[in-house]
């Protein structure tokens, strides 16, 4: 049984647990390999088409490789009106790739994202679902290092 | 002054939400006690004396709603809207992250109304640590529930499964695609059976209504939508964070008392109230209510409470257009007039805002916007051209200003 199957097989009796067991995969993987999808129709008792239509329907899951740290900057209104666009172009500035890109080496892979509610400290990103509050574009160099 | 008004939450950050125990000693789980030694009729009639409406949005009488379950039904869920998506809003998980033994209570007395053992709560994927709270929380009351079970289960950012069926259809393991209605899920929810589905702050009210009395919810705030509303307040104010307030709050309260006013010594521009979807709205209407027929009454919707302030520096084509492109990103696709609706309103929305624009598309948009209220099957698209109408409708003046 590979790595995958059975992160999946701990969600079969879970009635609906599809998206858990993507969650889950996740977790490991940053993304879904094709191999859990098949794994997941199989599983799940639904055709491939289907496994694969959940997969891409949810915007936290992709069926492309990320990187080691996911990387998104809220664009909802209230960001907006914060000031979102100039920390979008300083994230692409300091990472040199442009939004929907993985850098070179695997690290990071920046992405955007409506509402993650936390609007009380707009403009906010998230790492790996992490929320980070009041970002200036001037911070962001400061913020990625932490990020090894 | 306007002063808030804390029922939901009375003792944030004064107990661990996650312990059952903190919350029995501040007279937690009593409204669930009383409920269980009334019949399930009488249960739902007392819910909708209380005048409890929906918290979502929709403003549904939250008891009727639960009528509407079949009785004699052998398997029936009970399932809270934690997916929270719509922009400017957090309320849920405030509430879930200051009293969150009063969720569970809520659901188990609904549970209890309906004769259903289960329960389920889809939390949104953006919150993954509210999930992990949520799960502690269902551990520590354990027994309190009794052979009431809840399961939490996690969305994957999709703003659409916030629309009960897309939820379910979610829960069940497929893509958030809103169903057709009826049936509604009151008689076909949740793997065919019928299931009630509310929003955290609605069933958060149970317990105080049980506890307290219809007569005393149906005391506060405005008669036709009584009770108390947690709001975010965001943009341009001084005080951007949360309140709970009666809900004969007027707008001008909630943003000049409450919100301190509006930041940096600027003057008040414009305020969308219910999230993206809402209407922007002109300073001559500030002296509304914030309760749903209030805000229904100027064009406007409470919706999940969400208030976006902006000054008078804000270019409000500019944000308007930024909106329709996260309509365009959450539209899942499944009917044509919010699919290609919320495109071309982008689109033209877009052209607009660079200067590209002609009068003659804001007259397209304002035909467009018709056409998504009516012919679209979800209060997705159909709440998709508000904000580009309202914005037309109060501040013209702007898009003529971009218009070659």
């Amino acid at each position: 049984m590979s790595k995958i199957q059975e992160i999946i097989a701990q969600y079969g009796n879970k009635q609906g647990g599809i998206i858990e067991a993507y969650h889950a995969v996740q977790k490991e993987y940053n993304y879904l390999p094709n191999e859990a999808v098949t794994e997941a129709a199989k599983v799940f008792g639904v055709s491939e088409a289907q496994a694969y239509g959940v997969a891409t329907f949810y915007s936290y899951l992709a069926v492309e490789p990320r990187g080691k740290y996911i990387i998104r900057m809220c664009e909802s209104a209230p960001c907006h009106v914060a000031g979102a666009d100039e920390v979008i172009k300083a994230i692409e500035s300091e990472l040199g790739i442009k939004v929907g890109e993985t850098t070179a080496d695997g690290k990071f892979t920046l992405e955007l994202t409506e509402c993650i509610g936390q609007c009380q400290a707009t403009p906010v990103i998230t790492v790996n679902s992490e929320p980070i509050f009041d970002v200036t574009p001037q911070q962001i160099p400061e913020i990625l290092k932490a990020y090894k | 002054m306007a002063k808030e008004m804390r029922v939901l939450l009375e003792y944030a950050d004064r107990i661990d939400p996650t312990s059952a125990d903190d919350y029995i000693k501040v007279g937690g789980y009593k409204g669930l006690e009383k409920a269980r030694k009334m019949n399930p009729k009488d249960l739902i009639q007392e819910v909708k004396e209380s005048k409890l409406r929906g918290r979502g949005g929709a403003g549904f009488n939250a008891g009727m709603k639960w009528s509407f379950v079949p009785q004699n039904a052998p398997v029936k869920y009970v399932v809270c809207n934690l997916d929270e998506g719509e922009p400017g809003t957090y309320k849920d998980r405030i509430i879930c992250e200051k009293n969150a033994q009063a969720l569970l209570e809520g659901m188990a007395i609904c549970g209890h109304a309906i004769g259903s053992d289960q329960g389920y709560i889809y939390c949104r994927g953006e919150y993954p640590f509210v999930v992990e709270l949520l799960r502690k929380a269902i551990d520590s009351a354990g027994s309190v529930l009794g052979d009431f079970k809840i399961e939490v289960r996690m969305g994957a950012g999709a703003y659409v499964c916030g629309e009960e069926t897309a939820l379910i259809e979610s829960i069940e393991g497929h893509r958030g695609e809103p169903r057709f209605k009826p049936p509604f899920p009151g008689v076909e929810g949740l793997w065919q059976v019928p299931t009630v589905v509310n929003n955290v702050e609605t069933y958060a009210c149970l317990p105080y209504i049980l506890v307290n009395g219809a007569q005393w919810f149906a005391g506060i705030g405005s008669a036709s939508y009584p009770g108390t509303k947690v709001i975010s307040l965001t943009g341009d104010v001084v005080n951007r964070t949360y309140f709970e307030v009666p809900t004969d709050m007027t707008l001008r309260e909630v943003i000049f008392e409450l919100g301190g006013g509006i930041k940096n010594s600027k003057k008040f521009k414009a305020v969308q109230v219910g999230g993206t979807s809402g209407a922007f709205i002109p300073e001559q209407y500030l002296d509304t209510k914030i309760d749903f027929d209030s805000m229904g009454a100027i064009g406007a919707a409470l919706g999940s409470g969400a208030v976006l302030v902006l000054d008078e520096t804000r270019d409000i084509v500019d944000v308007a257009a930024r909106i329709t492109k996260f309509f365009e990103h959450e539209s899942c696709g499944k009917c044509n007039p919010c699919r290609e609706g919320t495109f071309r309103n982008r689109e033209i929305m877009e052209r607009l805002n660079a200067g590209k624009g002609s009068e003659a598309d804001i007259d397209k948009l304002l035909l467009l916007s018709k056409v998504m209220q009516k012919a679209c099957l979800c209060g997705l698209g159909q709440a998709a051209p508000i904000p580009t109408e309202s914005t037309i409708k109060h501040f013209r003046h702007e898009y003529l200003r971009k218009v070659q």
